[in-house]
């Protein structure tokens, strides 16, 4: 029979499985005479003496309880409120089969695949992985997985300059994300770059002329954004080939990669190097993160690019096998020399990402691109039919789009919250020179009868 | 081949090829006119294509995407998953990675829908939810660590490595000194320094003296006053703690400078004493390492970072406040270095962390350390009648064997490595740290048990004896894995990077 249970729960714990038993027996094994006497290297005077004031252990209930609570605290799409919020974070549907394929222990608690032979499942979806970005980017050699788009487009900056080392100028559109020119300018600190800015015209596009007179044999690259940040679809060819002109590279940001299924690639349009964020293929928006930042450039640069890199080879009885490779450019081999300290990467919400391109092919992601641009195209249409309301810029929109109110965008986001919608993100904060205008997102989350809603609560302005 | 080994008399194989082992590319299952998904109708009236995108802005085709069912899908990451070695299986011995067991529940958490569908641009007035959980973490950490508060930005260990020593760039830069180097140890991992260049600072390399430990004589004479910061990792890559740190800091603030820590060893010492009570001034952490969120195959991280008071002005924004309104988002930090990614960190991996943090208490997160310990010790006592130990000085959570007693028979660490794979574990961390020659870095973490430990202890044991009696044996290693040694030579060497259609490979 067994034993009645200790009243003095000694070492037992859910996720540590080393009984009293196990301990003594180990013990004894080292000749330890306790645990305690393990920890002899460290400081007597600064020992913890006591347990750290921190709650629990909560059991399963209460531990469900807590959180639940707290998620319950927001208010969030799909349950409380209507959202067209986008910004740099688009809400679409997730398939079931990510969630099953994630969660599987064999990606779900694996490391980076350092030891090929016990690694192929993950080594070959990020090989696949760095395919559909290479398709869908137009450009040869994609990497791993940087974190997240802004930081993903610092270190696209910093590589151009390691390929363009006898230039210093860098030109980038305002019309990119505010956060991702802002974790440039972090990232730049102490790095002596000279970043120059350069707006847009009354169409919402790059203002060229202004991009053309900061352009010159100093320029290392010039950085735009499609669909920019106030969901303009900017073509790419329009400043790749003046930049190409001067010996500058073009780096494309994409911060809503869903467009890439309906929209000239980066690398059809010119871009040497193809930055941003792929969220949109299987992540759920998350608070923000984690997303899953990718890069991908032209074959030129392959040692130059930051991160984990997957190839193909074959193992010793001639079987397809794959390997991390072209590793001389990292920091566990070159340390400080390395071109990027990055280390871990984002390779699950890769695989989420896989799996998600897997699943809708050519045609899905096709239709889905259709789908979100003739959502788009008809709210924008019907808002812009408002005396109160104009579209901002004129030129093609892909799933956001920039509205203009007659007053402050902010009072009027603030008046369709307390109708339970948000209706968008102001540019004020951002851009003060656009303090009238916020930004619109229609994804397929966003059904028929949400746009109806906007448009009344607008209506009712 | 094992194949051939059970063929019967009649020339039939007992065991045929079994086709679903090897799966091709997604690329290469494609059949035309499969789909994997159901979309919804459009559902509003439609305008022609070219009227909303004119062609010149379009792309001309999707050429190579995979046509599959969700059927296809499923099956084909399922048999990939096969071929993968999993931590649920046995030890995953990776040394500094922490490979310690998920707790399902942080899964499950993390996908409440009002965690999972909150948007990051939300009014701060509909995420209170979210605000009170950074709140909470922060305030776990700040527990935990002994420092004054905490950046939950950092996107992984190197972003928080590489944001630490922008704020000792911006802390030294407001107090008018303009330092140049930063001293970092040998058996430093290789984001230290690839860091600290990135923050625009000269490396310094320290060595360690026989005890795997800092030489507080060359500390004193490499510490002057344009030396902005040691980076030190706590305990050590070798399992061993600077048992002088307290003297360490002494010398370091001496000259004005400030002491980093890598706290990618959290786990060995959590709980037990804590980093501001060192004396350091500023920590990351690992959370996909000392708080179970998981490895994900190399990622999704996330690297926290504490700093004490001298570096709070300096913090990444935003932080989160708590005040009679509730919880507010603070970004007006002017001395802040900035912005280090979009939105506010990788939120599903600072929910899961902070389940992990209250499924195990105050108490329990005590516990981890002494079995993290008390395994490697375990380990070590196992091991060290085989291998050769090459610092004989106490370890905590981790130990590092060499394979200098088997070279003399032509096996090496790579060997080793190999072999422990057909004995079904994952091998331990290899050739790092790079002071030691040969290194077998190996961290069983808490979570291992104690019959998977002697299993593992059994394993490398006779991998020994192995070495001296067969040698070559251990050199031809694995022989049971999906796939045997790999060429990476010719990965470098002739790069290929992604899948091409047949035809383009041909030209």
């Amino acid at each position: 029979m067994a034993k009645m249970p200790d009243p003095d729960r000694g070492f037992g714990h859910r996720y540590l499985p080393t009984g009293t038993e196990d301990r003594r027996e180990m013990l004894e094994a080292i000749g330890a005479p306790s645990v305690e006497a393990l920890f002899s290297t460290l400081p007597e005077e600064i020992l913890l003496r006591e347990p750290l004031p921190i709650e629990g252990p909560l059991s399963d209930q209460e531990l469900r309880g807590y959180f639940g609570r707290l998620q319950a605290a927001n208010q969030v799409a799909g349950r409380d409120l209507i959202s067209f919020l986008g910004g740099g974070a688009y809400r679409h549907e997730t398939p079931a089969a990510i969630d099953s394929v994630t969660t599987r222990s064999e990606y779900l608690t694996v490391y980076t695949p350092y030891q090929p032979e016990v690694s192929q499942g993950t080594l070959q979806t990020i090989f696949e992985f760095q395919t559909f970005i290479s398709i869908l980017t137009g450009l040869p050699v994609a990497n791993a997985s940087l974190y997240e788009g802004a930081s993903a487009f610092a270190e696209a900056i910093l590589m151009a300059c390691r390929v363009q080392r006898k230039r210093s100028k860098i030109i980038v559109a305002r019309s990119i994300h505010p956060h991702y020119r802002q974790t440039l300018a972090t990232y730049a600190t102490n790095l002596d770059l000279d970043v120059v800015e350069v707006g847009w015209d009354e169409s919402g596009r790059v203002d060229l002329e202004a991009l053309e007179r900061e352009l010159g044999s100093d320029t290392v690259c010039i950085a735009l954004q499609s669909p920019n940040y106030f969901g303009v679809v900017e073509p790419w060819d329009r400043l790749s080939a003046p930049a190409k002109a001067a010996g500058a590279l073009t780096i494309g940001v994409v911060t809503e990669a869903l467009s890439l299924a309906l929209l000239q690639s980066p690398g059809e349009g010119g871009c040497d190097i193809a930055v941003g964020d792929a969220h949109s293929f299987g992540l759920s928006v998350s608070f923000g993160g984690p997303l899953l930042g990718f890069m991908a450039v032209k074959d030129a640069f392959k040692r130059s690019i930051p991160g984990r890199l997957v190839g193909q080879t074959v193992d010793q009885d001639g079987q397809r096998a794959f390997v991390l490779t072209l590793a001389t450019r990292e920091q566990h081999i070159r340390r400080e020399k390395a071109t990027s300290n990055i280390c871990t990467n984002q390779a699950l919400c890769a695989l989420a990402a896989t799996v998600y391109l897997a699943l809708h092919g050519p045609q899905g992601l096709a239709d889905l691109a259709q789908l979100n641009l003739q959502r788009t195209a008809s709210l924008r249409r019907r808002i812009g039919e408002f005396p109160g309301f104009s579209s901002r810029f004129s030129q093609p929109c892909f799933n956001e789009f920039a509205v203009r109110a007659s007053s402050p965008a902010g009072g009027v986001i603030a008046q369709l919250e307390a109708a339970g919608i948000l209706a968008g993100v102001p540019l004020g904060p951002d851009y003060p020179e656009l303090e009238d205008t916020f930004l619109v997102a229609v994804t397929e989350c966003n059904p028929p009868e949400e746009l109806d809603r906007l448009v009344e609560e607008l209506g009712a302005l | 081949m094992s194949e051939q080994e059970t063929s019967s008399a009649t020339g039939h194989s007992q065991r045929p090829a079994i086709a679903w082992r090897n799966p091709p590319l997604l690329f290469e299952l494609s059949r035309e006119g499969r789909l994997g998904v159901e979309l919804p109708p459009v559902g509003v009236a439609e305008s022609a294509l070219e009227e909303l995108l004119p062609e010149s802005v379009r792309r001309t085709d999707l050429a190579g995407l995979p046509e599959v069912s969700e059927v296809d899908v499923i099956r084909h990451f399922i048999r990939l998953s096969r071929r993968n070695y999993t931590p649920e299986l046995s030890l995953y011995p990776l040394g500094s990675c922490t490979m310690k067991y998920n707790p399902r529940l942080n899964e499950e958490v993390v996908r409440l829908p009002g965690f999972a569908n909150s948007h990051p641009l939300q009014p701060i007035s509909t995420v209170q939810g979210n605000l009170e959980l950074f709140w909470a973490l922060e305030q776990a950490l700040i527990q935990l660590t002994g420092l004054s508060r905490v950046s939950l930005s950092p996107a992984a260990g190197a972003q928080g490595e590489f944001v630490g020593m922008l704020m000792v760039r911006a802390a030294l830069d407001k107090r008018g000194e303009g330092r140049r180097y930063v001293l970092i140890p040998d058996s430093a991992h290789g984001t230290n320094p690839a860091s600290a260049a990135f923050a625009g600072y000269q490396v310094k390399e320290l060595l360690s003296n026989e005890h795997g430990t800092l030489d507080l004589e060359d500390l004193e004479r490499a510490m002057t006053e344009e030396v902005a910061a040691l980076m030190l990792t706590v305990p050590n890559t070798l399992g061993v703690f600077e048992d002088q740190i307290l003297e360490i800091a002494r010398i370091v603030h001496s000259k004005g400078g400030l002491l980093y820590c890598d706290g990618a060893n959290f786990n060995a010492f959590i709980g037990k004493v804590r980093p501001g009570d060192m004396g350091v001034d500023v920590l990351h952490m690992n959370l996909h390492k000392t708080f179970t969120t998981p490895h994900g195959g190399g990622g999704p991280g996330s690297g926290p970072v504490a700093v004490g008071e001298e570096l709070v002005p300096f913090l990444p924004a935003p932080l989160v406040n708590s005040g009679a309104d509730g919880f507010t988002l603070d970004f007006d930090r002017p001395d802040s270095i900035g912005r280090v990614r979009s939105f506010h960190g990788q939120f599903g991996m600072l929910v899961r962390a902070l389940a992990y943090i209250v499924g195990m208490g105050g108490e329990g997160l005590a516990k981890i350390a002494e079995n993290a310990v008390l395994n490697a010790n375990y380990l070590r006592k196992g091991l060290e009648g085989s291998y050769h130990l090459p610092y004989t000085t106490p370890t905590l959570h981790e130990v590092v064997f060499t394979d200098k007693r088997q070279t003399a028979s032509g096996v090496t660490t790579l060997d080793i490595a190999k072999r422990l794979m057909d004995y079904g574990f994952h091998p331990p961390t290899i050739y790092f740290p790079i002071n030691v020659s040969g290194a077998l870095m190996i961290e069983p973490t808490e979570t291992a048990a104690k019959e998977d430990l002697d299993s593992f202890v059994e394993a490398m044991c006779s991998i020994a004896i192995e070495a001296e009696e067969a040698p070559e044996l251990v050199q031809g290693a694995p022989y049971t894995t999906p796939v045997r040694r790999c060429d990476e030579a010719l990965a470098a060497r002739k790069p290929v990077l992604r899948w091409h259609p047949p035809e383009a490979a041909d030209s």
